[in-house]
């Protein structure tokens, strides 16, 4: 069954990696990341159950966390075409 | 301080679950960790001051969950026979509604449980102003005034 | 009684998976942007979630399954951020949602404050 459902998030990752190549606007793309990034935190846990390695679960952790500081900081980019605020800089300034 | 002190053993509690290892050198680099993550985390002023951000009605938010969980999985089954049928029958909209949370921890739960079951997105967010974007008619005009909406309300401490 | 628990360990599996493929096939057939993340929020919830009881049940009482709730916690409280995000990023780009039932092609603009 881990085999099985394996096999499942791999088509499910293909499918979202089409949608990501030919998605209209970004924010299809940054959707289907996000997908394939939740799918990857899945599939590197069922890695870990059908290599009987439990580490693999920490990796899968922490893709999870930057999964979401990922979209986060790519979301804030497009949308102030910088990372970093403009008045947490000028404080830094003074 | 005790605040500093409550959160560096939180730290340092995550740390002993992920790591599974007691042994002594392990729990003491823990311990330094937390202490020195502690330290950076004031220094960059990452943790805002506020101290009354977590008052809640604790009972009724172990209550809440399941009821959540419960409706999420119905609305996802609702969501993929939508998906599966040929005919795709949606009708996108985009409603917005008034929340009858007052507190931000309030409207935050409430927004986060939209968007958490599928078939609606919280868009915007704002005091007395919720913009949602639901796959169908029937569910968007079900937000306003709904059991959710209500129990959120009652998780709040006034 | 380790049968019984195998079996149903399989049965949430196999229900993830298909979830997971559900939300895909969505994120393929939907029309505009905003239906799409409907449907992907499909496998971010019910497809994850159920993958992660039935590895709870796979891995028994132990550690390991105490970091698959941990996993679980984290899709439950930090995937609906980003898809708001990701939502209202989108608006605030003027990506108008196609709305009205399918085929009436009505494109009514959002109420912008």
């Amino acid at each position: 069954m881990l085999t099985a459902a394996t096999l499942a998030l791999l088509v499910t990752v293909a499918l979202a990696l089409a949608r990501a190549a030919y998605g209209p606007s970004v924010f299809d793309r940054l959707q289907a990341a996000s997908t394939i990034g939740t799918c990857a935190m899945l599939l590197l846990a069922l890695l870990g159950f059908l290599n009987g390695r439990p580490e693999f679960l920490d990796l899968a952790l922490t893709y999870g966390l930057l999964n979401v500081i990922g979209i986060i900081a790519v979301l804030k980019f497009i949308h102030l075409g910088r990372l970093v605020n403009k008045s947490a800089e000028n404080v830094e300034d003074a | 301080m005790i605040r500093t002190l409550a959160s560096a053993l939180a730290l340092y509690s995550i740390w002993l679950l992920l790591s599974g290892m007691f042994v002594p050198f392990l729990l003491a680099a823990g311990f330094c960790c937390a202490i020195a993550i502690k330290l950076f985390s004031r220094r960059l002023n990452a943790i805002a001051e506020e101290t009354e951000v977590l008052e809640l009605n604790w009972v009724k938010l172990v209550a809440y969950y399941p009821w959540l969980i419960k409706e999420t999985v119905l609305a996802a089954w609702d969501v993929s026979k939508r998906i599966l049928n040929p005919r795709l029958p949606i009708s996108p909209a985009l409603v917005e509604f008034a929340p009858s949370q007052k507190t931000d921890l309030g409207l935050v739960i409430h927004a986060n449980s939209i968007t958490l079951t599928p078939g609606t997105i919280s868009v915007e967010v704002e005091h007395g102003r919720f913009l949602v974007h639901a796959l169908t008619e029937e569910g968007a005009l079900s937000l306003a005034g709904s059991e959710m909406d209500r129990r959120c309300a009652e998780l709040e401490v006034v | 009684m380790n049968m019984l628990i195998d079996i149903l360990s399989g049965v949430f599996l196999a229900g993830g998976a298909f979830f997971c493929l559900v939300g895909s096939i969505g994120l393929i057939r939907m029309p505009d942007f905003y239906t799409r993340m409907q449907a992907a929020s499909v496998t971010e919830t019910l497809g994850a979630g159920l993958m992660l009881i039935g590895l709870i049940l796979h891995a028994g009482l132990t550690l390991v399954a105490a970091k698959l709730a941990i996993m679980g916690l984290l899709i439950l409280l930090a995937s609906p951020t980003s898809s708001h995000a990701l939502a209202k990023a989108a608006l605030m780009s003027g990506l108008k949602p196609l709305l009205g039932p399918r085929g009436s092609k009505k494109e009514v603009p959002p109420s912008k404050p």
